[in-house]
């Protein structure tokens, strides 16, 4: 294909005018390599000693002295323990109940350890509540081993000691003068630190806590504690839901610190005929748009107004709205819907507006909800954002005399950063409990250096009356103290903290041991009770002018921008992590970038555009968004679904402080999210120029293509499998036989009915695509990072990945038709195929959207395997299909013989190579590798293994016992990451297993099922309650 | 004649030469055997008792905490009788708690002089039986008896006799050598002058010498024996060369010098030590484990000299001071023997790994330890006989899968093979199964 469009690399290239450009045009270096001067000088050449044959001579020696010394193979040291830890057994894994709680993410998890060094993290299924890790948890123990972490104490920007830090804290505190000791925080929710707190108070009398979330949920929390007195968001659990509708609320993804996809996924399955129907009405595309059942793009405003409408609908009042006819019609059904469902009926809402959150309290509480749970509230939300206003005030005024800051980055994440920053400069003593140099640590005189949290205690009341604790597991790494241990100290205490933990369990009448090896314990406290008599009455509104003030809700001109977090980095505290930065945005399929969401009409009228370039990579505009006075230039991505009028930007990129230079990625949009409010207006230009981005998938559809199959309830519940599911037929003697009947098979069929088969069966309808196996896979299988160049050279090497498919017309259903609907003769017709797939390929504004894990399907007849030159590849009777990398020579016939594109091939060696400085390149950073599982060199082909070094593992552990293994022990990392029940593994062998009666279901097909190569693994066709 | 005679008499001499030379080696060693092996001769105290009965009931009850002439966990005991009045001996011997519950000054003392710690009670010996140990602690420490003749001549001279002897071999043979040469000149003098005594032309002349081709040239001239012999040099230098290059990094027989000098035979030899004791974790774990010092400190603790005959053999045999070798292992725990307490810093031992398999293959010792039930010796050779610990196997893939082909597999009472022998073993026609049948050549199996 030519083309005449030009491609520059730099902008100087531009410039014609330019002498050197020209120069290194013509020339490959810009000055000559003076080899005329060293050749041409006679008298120099002849002044050496060193003749023709002597230089031979000591390259022959050299070449043999060099083969001779490989020839002796190293010396390999071996340092055992001297004396061994009792529980440590050299080459087994330990497992640990511990919680994460960082401000942003609070979970429940296990963390196996080898040898005293955590190397993954697993969801505690034991926990009732959270107790699953998300993507970002699971990353989270690469952070442990991240070099940019601070290993000392830091006074003055220099590094110290903990004596000093001591001493000279103390010493200022004692200098207070009856000014304010303020502690500005992250949320703990924790009962120890409440009363360190206290002691400190004790201690210090002029002692205030500022609670700050980094991304606030003020709205929510001001509602719900009018509503019920207590500073707390209300819980869900979706499980028995029956109808769900969101108005602008993710509440799949991160939405008031997620953790609600569990339920949602169990209500999402059809269990006898019946399924939760969703309906969401957003502006960005989210997770929770993609999952539901409709979903309608509106802008913010046009989503107070629904809002509005739905109340007057459902609990009374009147209200006169304006919406499109659409809309409005969208709004009555769901209305229908919700009372229809009744108590299974629950109401989200994401408007970051006080007026919004109570409306939907109300609402709720007409439908007399069972979804919602106000008894005993999630307490890991509990930010103030007027608090940190009237601190700042206060700072400025000279009234603060000390402030420490614990878990928070507000000289990053604030809005007004600088004004903070001024501010905190007039603070006389500034502590940073951080555990790096971040923005605002490097603005205070005192680091108190923080570990990590698997190196730490803790605890976290995260639901009311259920208390998380969080044990270190593994001694600290660095010269670190945690918060609780320092403020102790500076309280004058001697207790150490854990001891101060231990007595509060106990106190709760709890087994200290019991509930550290569960990870947690039912506080037998105060339990909350629904009592208004604590409601300060002064923060109560009327709903009548909520709802007046939400239906007057007018647009400003502008863009309506909604902020949003990323499945990968969240709120960007663990912005260092590669793992985090290089895991594909489940929508767009974007690594290593925030950019801007835009709608395609939009796009049209400023002009921006996305195009694919020559290798499949994406290239996007630029466009300047600004808000008073605020402006950043940020890449523009196309976005289907994106409601007009309206644009999305990712928070949490942009860090530099601290981050390695590989992971500066993105643009900081703190700067928008003025008061907390992550919705605003604000203007947007075409900025010229164009952005690199690194997807992993093209931004297209399915066309129609029989890959992810769907249906609707109704015919799930009436049709038979040959109408939602038909097995794909060949003609044999002009008879149509399934293409699974032996007689069309070329292959011969080996006996696998003795011993294990394994299978995994990935339900289309539990799947959310939160992207936590992925980053399990990579944990777990020692699967490099690439980088955002390589990624864009399509050669990211993830071993699961999750595709995400877009319908050409509003549902994939409608693709079909039109599919079909071709006329076979004319290429070139009005009804053409050639013009029809080319408008199959662009995705509709409001597409339908699918996920769908694909990794080695394990094909008993596998095309891989017998394309390979050198038998690197092949298959074992357990059903696995084998990859032997030291066999591999790197031909790559087997990827390009792969029907599903899993094979990925290490164009380059990805450890220990300076090229790709990430966490392989360092010793730290290689601790968290398996032991377990090989680490790839460059020139092999590597492929998901359904981590056989799992079911190997399993298999002798009951070789061990001497007993047979049952159903539920042969687990894959992403079948145990999966905690939505998406992914089943087994062995098909034992009748009795779930995985054999999930294969027998009317849902189950295989991927690509006419290619005859009888994979493994199988899928649920997705069913949608439409 | 003369020269058959001569013959004769040189290999009489060859033979007699050779005889003399072998009774004499057996005559040294019968005389070093019985200075090595003469008992030590106890010095009778003063005492009744038997020493030697003493002796059977010391090392059954008493040696694992006291020694005769060292302080271990409890006193030195040489002597002991002449310290303390007997009476008060079998009251504290019988039960040493009683008596420093009924506040016997002299018990206290000692009891706390050792750190508090219980001796345990000894009821069941009676007074005699003590009387017996007490003879035997009275026994002086025997001086050894090589020290005699001095004891650091014996040493040496036990390992230039064997290297004396060697050499006094070499240069017998090396004479014989040099004698049947100069038999064989002799004798073909002998025989031409014989011939032309008789008239015989032994010389060619000279004109047929030249007409006589040289066997080079008529080698070269052969130009199929030429390509014969090309073809097999060429494979011979093939086969070699495929050998030299099959064995890079292949280490069998790798046998490095350790820091600390372990001698299995003693351990697993001598003392019968099982294996999984100090190496615990192969029967839970892929790795079979270098012990921890602790381990080796569970004994340790209380020997902290070799026997003395084991000790001359470490010097006779092997040029090591045994004693030394448990020192560096003090040293590396922070052990204080006179102290009887850990107070040194800690030095983690940096042993040199003799078993060393590629990153790529995955070996799991519990599966072959555990499960399958195999002996360590079937891949670690005749550990019990090695005084230094060397790599027995090859350890190549191709030794692995020769195994897994040929061995027929203990599946019995081993609830998890139950089901899986049953069917295979259908299929198999009822014959005993190899690991190859459960799939044990997979690559997948040993390569993830």
């Amino acid at each position: 294909m030519a083309t005449t469009k030009k491609y520059w690399k730099s902008t100087a290239q531009l410039d014609e005018s330019n002498e050197m450009v020209k120069n290194l045009e013509q020339n490959e270096f810009a000055s000559p390599i003076p080899s005329d001067e060293f050749l041409g000088n006679d008298q120099a050449m002849e002044g050496s000693n060193t003749s023709r044959r002597d230089f031979l001579k000591y390259v022959g020696f050299s070449t043999a002295a060099a083969s001779l010394a490989a020839c002796e193979g190293p010396v390999i040291y071996s340092v055992p323990y001297v004396n061994q830890p009792e529980q440590i057994i050299p080459g087994m894994a330990n497992y640990y109940a511990t919680t994460i709680a960082n401000g942003y993410d609070f979970a429940s998890v296990l963390v196996k350890t080898r040898e005293g060094r955590p190397i993954k993290i697993e969801s505690n299924r034991d926990a009732a509540f959270r107790g699953h890790a998300n993507a970002r948890v699971h990353a989270s123990v690469l952070s442990l081993y991240d070099n940019n972490r601070l290993k000392t104490p830091m006074v003055n920007g220099a590094e110290s000691t903990w004596e000093e830090l001591d001493n000279q804290v103390s010493a200022k505190l004692n200098q207070l003068n009856g000014k304010e000791l303020v502690v500005l925080a992250r949320t703990y929710s924790s009962p120890s630190m409440t009363s360190i707190i206290s002691q400190l108070k004790d201690k210090y009398s002029n002692v205030r806590v500022v609670t700050y979330d980094t991304v606030s949920e003020d709205a929510s929390l001001d509602a719900f504690e009018a509503k019920y007195g207590v500073r707390a968001l209300a819980d869900y659990d979706f499980t028995k839901a029956a109808t769900i509708v969101s108005i602008g609320a993710d509440f799949v993804g991160d939405w008031q610190g997620g953790g609600f996809d569990k339920g949602y996924a169990h209500s999402r399955v059809p269990n006898n005929g019946k399924m939760s129907h969703h309906i969401q009405y957003e502006a960005n595309m989210t997770l929770s748009g993609a999952n539901a059942d409709k979903r309608y793009p509106v802008t913010p405003t046009e989503q107070k107004h629904i809002l509005a409408a739905l109340y007057s609908k459902i609990v009374g009042g009147s209200s006169s709205v304006a919406l499109s006819d659409k809309i409005s019609k969208s709004v009555e059904q769901t209305a229908i819907s919700l009372k229809r469902a009744g108590s299974k009926g629950v109401l989200l809402c994401g408007i970051p507006d006080r007026d919004a959150q109570q409306l939907t309290i109300a609402i709720n509480n007409a439908l007399s909800s069972s979804i919602v749970d106000t008894n005993a509230p999630i307490m890991t939300r509990q930010g103030d954002r007027k608090a940190v206003e009237s601190l700042i005030k206060d700072m400025n005024a000279g009234n603060v005399g000390a402030i420490f800051i614990a878990g928070v980055d507000p000289v990053y994440s604030y809005s007004e950063s600088d004004a903070f920053a001024k501010a905190l400069s007039k603070v006389a003593l500034k502590v940073s409990f951080a555990s790096s140099m971040n923005a605002t640590a490097a603005k205070c005189d005192y680091v108190a250096t923080v570990p990590h949290f698997l190196e730490s205690w803790g605890d976290t009341e995260i639901k009311k009356g259920h208390v998380f604790l969080t044990q270190p597991t593994i001694k600290p790494i660095f010269d670190t103290r945690q918060v609780e241990e320092t403020l102790l100290k500076w309280s004058g205490s001697n207790t150490s903290y854990k001891d101060v933990l231990k007595e509060i369990v106990i106190s709760a009448g709890s087994n200290w041991n019991k509930s550290l090896q569960d990870g947690f314990y039912k506080s037998s406290g105060v339990v909350f009770s629904d009592d208004s008599s604590n409601v300060e009455q002064s923060k109560v509104i009327s709903n009548a002018s909520a709802l007046s003030s939400l239906a007057n809700a007018k647009k400003e001109s502008g863009f309506e921008l909604t902020l949003y977090t990323k499945t990968g980095l969240g709120d960007g505290s663990m912005a260092n992590n590669p793992w985090l930065q290089e895991l594909p945005d489940p929508i767009t399929r974007t690594t290593w970038d925030n950019y801007v969401t835009i709608s395609q009409a939009d796009a049209e009228t400023l002009g921006v555009v996305n195009e694919n370039v020559a290798n499949g990579a994406l290239d996007g505009s630029y466009v300047t968004v600004s808000l008073s006075g605020v402006e950043r230039k940020l890449p523009a991505l196309i976005q289907p679904g994106q409601a007009v009028g309206t644009i999305g930007i990712a928070l949490g990129y942009g860090q530099t402080a601290a981050i390695q230079e590989e992971m500066q990625t993105g643009v900081n949009a703190y700067p928008f999210y003025k008061d907390g409010i992550s919705v605003q207006t604000v203007t947007v230009k075409d900025a010229g120029d164009t952005h690199e981005f690194a997807c992993t998938q093209l931004q297209n559809t399915m066309m129609g293509r029989d890959i992810i199959r769907e249906t609707d309830l109704a015919t799930y519940i009436s049709g038979h499998k040959d109408e939602f599911n038909p097995m794909p037929e060949v003609s044999l003697n002009h008879i149509e036989t399934p293409v699974t009947s032996p007689d069309v098979d070329l292959w011969a069929s080996f006996d696998r009915s003795t011993g294990h088969h394994f299978n995994m069966s990935i339900d289309l309808n539990a799947c959310t695509g939160c992207g936590a196996c992925v980053v399990a896979c990579h944990a777990e299988n020692n699967v490099p990072v690439v980088g955002k160049s390589e990624v864009r050279k399509s050669r990211d090497m993830h071993w699961l990945r999750i595709d995400r498919y877009y319908s050409s017309t509003d549902s994939f259903e409608d693709d079909e038709a039109k599919k079909d609907g071709f006329d076979g003769l004319g290429l070139f017709s009005d009804n053409g195929s050639l013009a029809g797939f080319g408008e199959l390929e662009i995705p509709a504004d409001n597409p339908q959207v699918a996920f769908q894990p694909v990794m080695c399907q394990h094909c008993n007849h596998a095309p891989c395997e017998t394309v390979c030159p050198v038998a690197a590849s092949s298959h074992g009777r357990q059903g696995q299909n084998h990859m032997a990398y030291n066999r591999c020579v790197g031909t790559r016939y087997c990827a390009n013989n792969c029907p599903y594109k899993v094979r990925r091939f290490n164009w380059f060696l990805y450890n220990g190579n300076d090229e790709f400085d990430y966490h392989m390149n360092n010793d730290l950073g290689r601790m968290v590798i398996n032991p377990d599982v090989t680490v790839r060199s460059r020139g092999v082909m590597e492929k998901c293994s359904l981590c056989i070094q799992m079911t190997q593992m399993t298999i002798l552990e009951a070789k061990k016992d001497g007993r047979m293994i049952k159903d539920g022990e042969f687990a894959t990392a992403c079948s145990n990451a999966c905690s939505n029940g998406a992914i089943t593994f087994g062995d098909i062998n034992d009748k009795e297993s779930e995985i054999f009666k999930v294969k027998k279901q009317d849902r189950m097909y295989h991927l690509l099922e006419e290619v005859g190569t009888e994979p493994n693994v199988m899928y649920q066709v997705k069913v949608r309650n439409i | 004649m003369i020269n058959r005679k001569l013959h004769f008499s040189a290999w009489q001499f060859l033979l007699a030469f050779v005889f003399v030379l072998l009774n004499s080696l057996s005559v040294q060693g019968q005389e070093a055997a019985t200075i090595d092996g003469e008992p030590a001769v106890p010095v009778e105290a003063s005492s009744s008792g038997d020493a030697a009965l003493g002796e059977a009931l010391f090392k059954a009850n008493c040696a694992s905490c006291h020694k005769l002439y060292k302080k271990a966990v409890g006193p030195a005991l040489f002597q002991v009788s002449q310290k303390y009045e007997r009476e008060w001996l079998y009251k504290w011997i019988k039960n040493s708690a009683k008596l420093i519950a009924s506040g016997d000054a002299q018990a206290v003392a000692i009891y706390n002089e050792y750190g508090q710690q219980n001796m345990n009670s000894f009821e069941q010996l009676s007074n005699l039986d003590i009387d017996n140990i007490l003879a035997y602690t009275d026994t002086e420490k025997p001086v050894p008896t090589a020290a005699i003749a001095g004891s650091e001549n014996v040493a040496v001279s036990g390992t230039v006799d064997m290297s004396m002897t060697n050499n006094i071999i070499l240069g017998a043979l090396a004479i014989v050598l040099l004698l049947l040469v100069v038999l064989l000149i002799v004798v073909n003098k002998t025989l031409k002058r014989f011939a032309e005594a008789n008239g015989i032309q032994t010389e060619f002349d000279e004109e047929e010498g030249e007409q006589r081709t040289p066997i080079w040239k008529a080698f070269v001239q052969n130009q199929f024996l030429v390509l014969v012999s090309a073809i097999f040099l060429l494979l011979a230098s093939a086969y070699f060369a495929y050998g030299a290059l099959m064995s890079v990094g292949v280490d069998q027989g790798y046998a490095p010098v350790q820091p600390i000098h372990y001698s299995h035979r003693i351990h697993a030899g001598a003392s019968q030590i099982d294996c999984n004791y100090c190496h615990s974790s192969a029967r839970e774990s892929k790795h079979s484990g270098i012990p921890s010092l602790n381990v080796c400190m569970n004994c340790h603790k209380s020997i902290g000299e070799v026997a003395e005959s084991t000790y001359q053999e470490g010097m006779d045999e092997y040029g090591i001071d045994y004693n030394k070798e448990i020192q560096k292992l003090y040293a590396a725990t922070g052990w204080d023997s006179d102290e009887q307490k850990f107070v040194g810093e800690e030095k983690p031992v940096r042993w040199v790994r003799i078993h060393n398999l590629p990153d790529l293959a995955y070996f799991n010792h519990a599966q072959h330890v555990t499960a399958g039930n195999i002996a360590c010796q079937t891949c670690h050779g005749p550990v019990e006989e090695m005084e230094i610990m060397y790599q027995y196997s090859p350890l190549t893939m191709g030794w692995c899968i020769n195994c897994h082909r040929e061995t027929n597999v203990d599946l019995q009472g081993n609830g998890y093979y139950e089901k899986i022998h049953k069917e295979l073993s259908e299929a198999r026609g009822g014959r005993q199964l190899t690991i190859a049948d459960l799939g044990g050549l997979e690559c997948g199996k040993c390569h993830y």
